[in-house]
C-alpha cells in the first residue's frame, strides 16, 4: 500500500448564527413560533390585561391602611382593607396569648428571628460548619423555642401552649412535624425494604395505616383517644397531642417519598460497597441514603409543603392556627365582612413559607447534582 | 496445574437461582499470585462463579475457602473475606456522590479503620499508579469510562486485597478506552497480585493468564495454559466458542 496519508486538520469552532441567539430570537421561537403558539400567547396576555389591573387597583392603589378601626374601610369599599390586618397583626402572627400580653411579644419575635438567623446561613453555599448549624437548628433550637415561647423557666411567665396561635402555632406544628417525620420516615422506608420479615411487616402496616387515614381523623383520635392510652396522671397538652398526630401521619408520607429514592439506586452501588466489606449501616449511611435522599428531595419537600398547609386542620380540635385566627378575626364584630382580606393575608403567609421551601429544595438539588458539578 | 499453595479452594460448588441450576459441581483451586482468566458465552455462569467468591451470590452446596476462611453465613467471616478480596465491576459502580479520592478512601477509613490522612495518602499513591492523580477531586460523572474503571481498580486496591476479581471490566467501555484499562490490569498482574478475570479480551488472556478456564452451562468445560488452550482446545464446545470469538 503506497497511499499518502492525509493530515487531519481540525476546523475552527464558530459561534452559532446570530438569528438563533438573544432575546428577540427567543421570543420568536418560544412565544410566536407557530400559529397555535401565537394564539395561546395572545390569549394569555389578554387574560393578564383583563384581571391584573383591577386586582392591583383593589389590593394596592385604592387600598386602605391608615386608621385603627373600620370607619375608613367602610367609607372606601373600592379598595382592600389592610387596616384590619394591621390592627390584628399580633393576633394573626402570635395568637391570643401574646396579643393580650404585648410586653411578652419579644418572645415569639425572638424565636422567629433566631430561626431566620439559623436558616439563612444554611441556604448560603459558602457557610462553614454547616453540619453544626444544622445540628443547632434541629436540637438546640426546639429547646430554645419551648423555653422562650412556652416560658415557665428563667423567670419567663408561662404561656399555655393551647393559647398559642396564628403563624406561631402553624410554624411550631409544621417544624415539629418535619423535623421528627424525616428521621422516622427514613427508618420506616429502610424497614419496608428490610430482609427481616418482622421489621418489614411492621413498616408496611405502619405506613399503610397512617397513610390511609385522613389527617382530620388522626387529629380527632390524638385529641380524644390518646389520653386513654396513658395512665390518668399523664396529661398531654392539646398542642402536643396534635404534634404527635401530625408526626405519625407525616412520617408515613415521608417514608414513601424516601422509598421512592431508595428504589432508584442501582443495585451496583450496594454490591460495590458490599465488595469493599462495608456493613449494612455503613452502606446505608455513606452510600445509599445520600443518593436516595437527593433523588427524593422533590417528593420529600412536596410532602413537607402539603404538611405545612395541612396544619390548618388543627382548627377542628379547637386550636387557633393562622387560618382559623384570620377567619375568626374577620367574623368578629369589629371587622365583620372583611373575610377576603383575612384569607388573602393568611394565603400570602402560607405561600411565602411554602415557596421558600420550594426554592431551597431546588437549590439543594442543583448543589447535590454531582453529574453537573463541573467547575 | 493447581499449585500446592492455593489461596482459593472451591469444591463441589452448586448454585441455583430459584429452580435454575446456575453452577454445577465446580471444583477450582487458585494458587497464590496465579492469574486466571474465565471465558465463556453469556449465561455460562462465569460471573456468578466469581461473585460467589466474595458472597455477592450465595451458594447452596459445596464449599468455598478463601485464604483458609470458609464462607458461611457468619457475617464476620464474610466481611473479613470481602475486605481481602477486591472486585472490579463491568459498570464500574463508583459512588457518584463522592469525589474520586473519597471513593478510594471511604472503605479504608470505615472498614480498615485507618486514619483519614493515612487513607488519603494511600489513595493518592494508588491513583498515581493508575495514572489519574490529577482527577482526585473530581466526581465520577466528570470522568471518561476508562478513567472511571481505573478509579474503580484503585478503589479496590486501597483495601490492600490479596485477591482481585474482575467481572468483565472492559465490556462497557468504548474501544479507545479498553487499552488503558487493560494496561493497568497488566501492570497489576506483573506486580504479583492473584487475579481472577472474567473477560473476552483474548489478547489479554494470552499475555497475562497462567490458566484459562472455559465455562458453559454452569460447568467448567476445559482449563489449560494459554498456549495449549488456544492451539489445542480439547473440547468441541471450546473449539466452537473460540472460532466464534476469534474469527471476526
Amino acid at each position: 500500500m503506497t497511499m499518502n496519508t492525509v493530515k487531519f486538520e481540525k476546523l475552527p469552532d464558530r459561534l452559532p448564527p446570530v438569528n438563533t441567539v438573544g432575546w428577540v430570537a427567543w421570543i420568536k421561537q418560544n412565544l410566536f413560533g407557530s400559529v397555535s403558539n401565537t394564539i395561546i400567547t395572545l390569549l394569555f396576555f389578554y387574560l393578564i390585561f383583563l384581571y391584573i389591573p383591577p386586582f392591583l387597583e383593589w389590593a394596592v392603589f385604592n387600598a386602605n391602611i391608615s386608621g385603627n378601626d373600620r370607619t375608613i374601610c367602610d367609607e372606601n369599599r373600592s379598595g382592600a382593607c389592610w387596616t384590619f390586618v394591621k390592627v390584628r397583626i399580633e393576633q394573626l402572627l402570635f395568637g391570643l396569648y401574646f396579643a393580650k400580653n404585648p410586653d411578652q411579644m419579644w418572645r415569639p419575635i425572638m424565636a422567629f428571628i433566631i430561626f431566620a438567623g439559623l436558616l439563612t446561613p444554611l441556604a448560603i453555599d459558602r457557610t462553614p460548619y454547616k453540619k453544626w448549624l444544622l445540628l443547632i437548628l434541629l436540637v438546640a433550637y426546639p429547646i430554645f423555642f419551648i423555653s422562650t415561647v412556652g416560658g415557665g423557666v428563667f423567670g419567663i411567665p408561662k404561656s399555655d401552649a393551647s393559647e398559642w396561635g396564628g403563624l406561631l402555632l402553624t410554624f411550631a406544628l409544621a417544624f415539629v412535624g418535619i423535623v421528627l417525620a424525616l428521621p422516622l420516615g427514613i427508618l420506616l422506608a429502610l424497614g419496608r425494604r428490610s430482609k427481616m420479615p418482622v421489621v418489614r411487616s411492621f413498616s408496611i402496616i405502619y405506613i399503610e395505616f397512617w397513610r390511609g387515614t385522613p389527617l382530620i381523623t388522626i387529629l380527632f383520635m390524638a385529641s380524644v383517644m390518646l389520653p386513654l392510652f396513658f395512665p390518668s396522671g399523664v396529661e398531654f397538652d392539646k398542642v402536643v397531642r396534635a404534634m404527635i398526630g401530625i408526626t405519625l401521619f407525616q412520617s408515613a408520607y415521608t417514608a414513601e417519598a424516601v422509598r421512592g429514592g431508595l428504589q432508584a439506586i442501582d443495585k451496583g452501588q450496594t454490591e460495590a460497597s458490599m465488595a469493599l466489606g462495608m456493613g449494612y449501616w455503613q452502606q446505608t449511611i455513606f452510600i445509599i441514603l445520600p443518593q436516595a435522599l437527593r433523588i427524593s428531595i422533590p417528593s420529600i419537600v412536596n410532602t413537607f409543603i402539603a404538611l405545612f398547609k395541612d396544619t390548618s386542620l388543627v382548627s377542628i380540635i379547637g386550636l387557633l392556627d393562622l387560618l382559623k385566627i384570620a377567619q375568626n378575626s374577620s367574623r368578629s364584630l369589629d371587622w365583620n365582612g372583611y373575610d377576603i382580606e383575612a384569607y388573602m393575608f393568611a394565603g400570602l403567609v402560607f405561600w411565602i413559607f411554602c415557596f421558600g421551601m420550594s426554592i431551597y429544595s431546588q437549590k439543594l438539588e442543583r448543589k447535590l447534582d454531582t453529574d453537573r458539578n463541573v467547575e | 496445574m493447581t499449585k500446592s499453595d492455593s489461596i482459593i479452594k472451591i469444591s463441589k460448588l452448586n448454585k441455583w437461582y430459584g429452580k435454575f441450576h446456575a453452577l454445577k459441581d465446580i471444583d477450582l483451586s487458585v494458587g497464590r499470585t496465579e492469574k486466571i482468566v474465565i471465558c465463556g458465552p453469556s449465561g455460562s455462569g462465569k460471573s456468578t462463579l466469581i461473585r460467589c467468591i466474595n458472597r455477592l451470590e450465595v451458594h447452596q452446596e459445596g464449599s468455598i475457602q478463601v485464604d483458609g476462611i470458609e464462607l458461611t453465613d457468619d457475617i464476620k467471616q464474610i466481611t473479613e473475606i470481602r475486605s481481602d478480596v477486591g472486585m472490579v465491576f463491568q459498570h464500574f459502580n463508583l459512588f457518584p456522590h463522592l469525589t474520586v479520592l473519597e471513593n478510594c478512601s471511604l472503605a479504608p477509613i470505615w472498614v480498615r479503620k485507618k486514619s483519614k490522612v493515612e487513607a488519603e495518602e494511600m489513595a493518592m499513591q494508588l491513583l498515581e499508579k493508575v495514572r489519574i492523580p490529577d482527577q482526585a477531586d473530581k466526581y465520577p460523572g466528570q470522568l471518561s469510562g476508562g478513567q472511571q474503571q481505573r478509579v474503580a481498580i484503585a478503589r479496590a486496591l486501597c483495601m490492600q486485597p490479596r485477591i482481585m476479581l474482575f467481572d468483565e471490566p472492559t465490556s462497557a467501555l468504548d474501544p479507545e478506552m479498553i487499552k488503558e484499562v487493560l494496561e493497568t490490569m497488566i501492570e497489576l498482574a506483573d506486580s504479583g497480585m492473584t487475579m481472577i478475570v472474567v473477560t473476552h479480551e483474548m489478547g489479554f488472556a494470552n499475555r497475562v493468564a497462567d490458566r484459562i478456564i472455559f465455562m458453559d452451562e454452569g460447568q467448567i468445560v476445559e482449563q489449560n495454559d494459554p498456549e495449549s488452550f488456544f492451539k489445542n482446545p480439547e473440547s468441541d464446545r471450546t473449539k466452537l466458542f473460540l472460532s466464534q470469538i476469534l474469527d471476526h
